[in-house]
């Protein structure tokens, strides 16, 4: 890994970002990079919009993304994809989680979710994958996996042993939920 | 070997390694984790969660007297709080070491205001560290307990968001012991601030001033990178990151000290750079100094920000004057996701009731601060911690009896014990009519749920006397108080209004513990459902704001025929039980196949 690699993912506060994001983080700085990740805490239980910064490299400087150097977005809900556009450029690779929940004034019925605005901009990306962590993780038997389905489907573009993600992942995790996240990234990585 | 370290978390290690045995703190994004990982990673060092920033800073004073190293932690307004004992602290200096970290927030992510505190530092004429990433961090505040000592000074560290809370490669050491012994020092000509000692102190911080400024042109922290000499940046903190990321040939001045500033140093680098550039968040701190010395500086707030964070991009398009080419520009109106009271929440209840009342609401800093937005809208003022009850009473006295049955004041329980108690004792003393709501969810909840001392455990988790609101409500002189289930809308709208008719001071202590402090619900609740061929689409339910009631823009009829413009349903994996939706739908449209009673916990 020559130049700085910035991933950024986003998703809405209780999906499990965090975590994903350190596990990103610590496996590239087992594997011998430096790594600096940011993210916004503070309101994450409250269903608020969820961002982490991740970059690695020889080097790295800056926490967070400039923007139009996103490398990867990451997104585990469909409509955050559209508030991080101005962090892409044409190469970006973009995997977003086939998942909608509604911000508020959708809920109060006084906007309505941007469908047609996320297809028409999914299709200006060369790097464009929809992926169905949350129907995969549901089917496994437990939703909130979906974060251990998307790092699954991710982790296939990092030149990284596939054991060493799984040791993490599992490390952060009762030994009741092993089983089910070890299937759930497992699925990931056949996605991906 | 390196470890992936938050900035907090560094400084909590920084402590550890420089042999603290004091850390105390008040909860506030974004410094919580400090106390925190201090409280869980070390139990070498005594740690607490003070009530708040003046005693957190007074109880490290104490520590610091006998010789131990202290560490008090805040955010950036904390700092407001402490800044009566800091400011004679400079004069009296410490004994063991003394290091306050403040961590500012640049962009309010979650604060009232975004100032910047490396005013502080001038202020008290006391040194400041800024550091750039994690290892800083930890290197800094170890680095700060000797400079501490060595000039009998507090030091502060300030960190911003953007360090606290980005995690960065950090290198462990071990611990070693603090070098002074600790006991009594009896000193009154140090330490008793009377006038007579206090001229005298007042020579010495400044004599102390000199010889750090003199310590800051060596200091190892201040450090030129020269490379290209066309640009030379003057840069701290975080900053430095945003900049040597953006231009990453240019020469740099890197302040590891930004106060007080090294006077030769500056002038030194100035001669050795064609264009000299200085970049820093929010005000013009070094920029300013420059410009006292006389040294010309090309390019700083002229074109930089004053207002908000920095980040690479604003760095680059600002400095190089060219606008950035984005692939693609964030679509305008993309509903956006606030932050929301939970599913459950129990300020909900009192707010929706606020609003039924049409009461005004002088408001306070914590979750509920969350009642000013759509759609419950019922909170009317916030602007620090404590000022809810005084904005009520000035109020009622300002408005006379035409006031009366219009407002209350909206004050959390972390933040009644932090700075609530003078206020109130003013509404009774001053004889006041004012109705002040603690809304008690027994737990500091904004910031991830931090014990008070009012829940009845210590930052460690150990039981611990829980100070009791109504008792002392009383011993402040208030006749009227009432314990009130804000779930219980019918029952709380009696109480609210008959408290606020009333003309003498009223204490409402609400009964409803946070929705997501596991130790206060003993067993999860079923969620309640929405009968979609009852629901006749008027939406009380919906204006409730919870989380988990979804509109759904459906145009039809309901079982019976009677047309709708839609109907609610509500999410079961969020529905936690509460029954504030059960009892506002007028058409029992809304079930449950548990037992109905109104909260989380029974017989509140």
């Amino acid at each position: 890994m020559e130049k700085t690699t910035s991933v950024l993912m986003a998703g809405v506060g209780g999906q499990g970002i965090i975590l994903a994001s350190d596990i990103l983080s610590e496996v590239m700085l087992d594997a011998g990079y430096e790594v600096k990740k940011s993210e916004i805490h503070g309101m994450a239980q409250r269903g608020g919009s969820v961002s982490s910064h991740i970059r690695v490299g020889k080097k790295v400087y800056s926490p967070t993304i400039p923007k139009g150097s996103a490398d990867y977005l990451i997104c585990f809900e469909k409509l955050e994809l559209l508030r991080w556009l101005d962090f892409c450029n044409g190469e970006t690779r973009v995997i977003v989680n086939d998942l909608e929940i509604n911000p508020p004034a959708v809920n109060l019925g006084q906007a309505a979710y941007p469908r047609e605005l996320f297809e028409e901009t999914a299709r200006k990306f060369k790097n464009f994958k929809l992926v169905p962590a949350s129907k995969t993780a549901l089917e496994l038997g437990n939703i909130r996996a979906a974060n251990t389905v998307m790092i699954g489907v991710f982790s296939n573009y990092f030149d990284v042993e596939e054991t060493l993600w799984l040791d993490k992942i599992l490390g952060k995790l009762p030994e009741k939920l092993h089983d089910l996240n070890r299937k759930a990234f497992s699925a990931g990585r056949k996605l991906g | 070997m390196k470890k992936l370290l938050s900035g907090n978390e560094a400084i909590a290690r920084g402590a550890y390694e420089a042999g603290v045995t004091f850390a105390s703190a008040y909860p506030g994004t974004p410094s919580t984790e400090i106390l925190e990982t201090v409280a869980r990673e070390y139990p070498e060092i005594y740690a607490e969660w003070s009530p708040n920033e003046k005693v957190a800073l007074e109880v490290a004073m104490g520590a610091a007297f006998t010789g131990a190293r202290a560490m008090a932690s805040m955010k950036h307004v904390g700092v407001n709080v402490a800044a009566d004992p800091l400011m004679t602290l400079s004069y009296t200096g410490i004994c063991g070491g003394l290091v306050l970290i403040t961590a500012d927030d640049p962009q309010l992510y979650s604060s009232q205001n975004e100032q910047d505190n490396r005013n502080y530092a001038k202020f008290a004429k006391i040194p400041m560290l800024e550091p750039s990433d994690s290892q800083e961090a930890k290197d800094f505040v170890v680095r700060g307990f000797d400079i501490s000592e060595q000039f009998d000074t507090p030091v502060m560290v300030r960190s911003v968001t953007r360090v606290s809370h980005a995690r960065t490669p950090v290198e462990l050491k071990e611990r070693k012991a603090a070098p002074m012994e600790v006991q009594i020092r009896k000193d009154p000509p140090k330490y008793v601030m009377l006038p007579v000692y206090g001229r005298k102190r007042h020579v010495v911080v400044e004599e102390r001033f000199l010889k750090l400024k003199e310590f800051a042109e060596t200091f190892e922290l201040n450090r030129m990178e020269m490379n290209d000499p066309e640009i030379g940046i003057i840069t701290s903190g975080i900053s430095y990151q945003y900049a040597k990321e953006v231009f990453p040939n240019a020469s740099y001045l890197k302040l590891g000290m930004v106060w007080p500033l090294p006077d030769k140093m500056l002038r030194e680098f100035r001669s050795k750079v064609k264009k000299l550039y200085v970049i820093e968040e929010l005000d013009p701190f070094i920029e300013e100094y420059l410009k006292i010395l006389g040294i010309q500086v090309d390019l700083g707030k002229d074109v930089l920000p004053r207002c908000g964070e920095l980040t690479p991009s604003i760095v680059k398009e600002k400095v190089t004057g060219e606008p950035e080419k984005l692939f693609l520009s964030n679509p305008e109106n993309i509903p956006p996701r606030p932050p929301n009271m939970c599913p459950g929440c129990p300020h909900r209840g009192m707010f929706y009731t606020i609003k039924k009342l049409k009461l005004y609401a002088a408001g306070d800093i914590g979750c509920y601060t969350l009642g000013a937005l759509p759609p419950l809208t019922s909170l009317d003022t916030c602007v620090c911690m404590g000022a809810s009850i005084g904005h009520a009473m000035g109020m009622s006295k300002a408005l006379g009896d035409e006031g009366r049955g219009k407002f209350v004041a909206v004050i959390g329980d972390s933040t009644f014990m932090h700075s609530g108690m003078t206020g109130l004792a003013d509404v009774a003393y001053n004889k006041s009519y004012a109705t002040v709501i603690i809304a008690d969810n027994r737990i500091t909840a904004m910031t991830g749920a931090q014990e008070h001392p009012a829940t009845g455990y210590t930052v460690r988790g150990e039981p611990t006397h829980a100070v009791d609101f109504a008792e002392l409500g009383k011993a402040l002189g208030f006749k009227n108080i009432v314990k009130a289930n804000p779930y219980d809308l019918e029952a709380y709208e009696k109480i609210l209004k008959e408290e606020v008719e009333k003309d003498e001071p009223s204490l409402i202590v609400n009964q409803g513990p946070c929705a997501l402090l596991k130790r206060a619900l003993p067993k999860p609740k079923k969620p309640y459902f929405v009968d979609t061929d009852t629901c006749i689409g008027c939406k009380k339910c919906v204006g409730l704001g919870c989380p988990a009631i979804s509109w759904n823009a459906e145009v039809g009829t309901t079982a019976e025929g009677k047309k709708r413009k839609g109907y609610a349903t509500i999410e079961p994996t969020l529905c936690n039980g509460c029954g504030l939706c059960y009892q506002v739908c007028s058409v029992e449209a809304i079930k449950t196949e548990d037992k109905v009673f109104f909260g989380l916990v029974e017989n509140l």
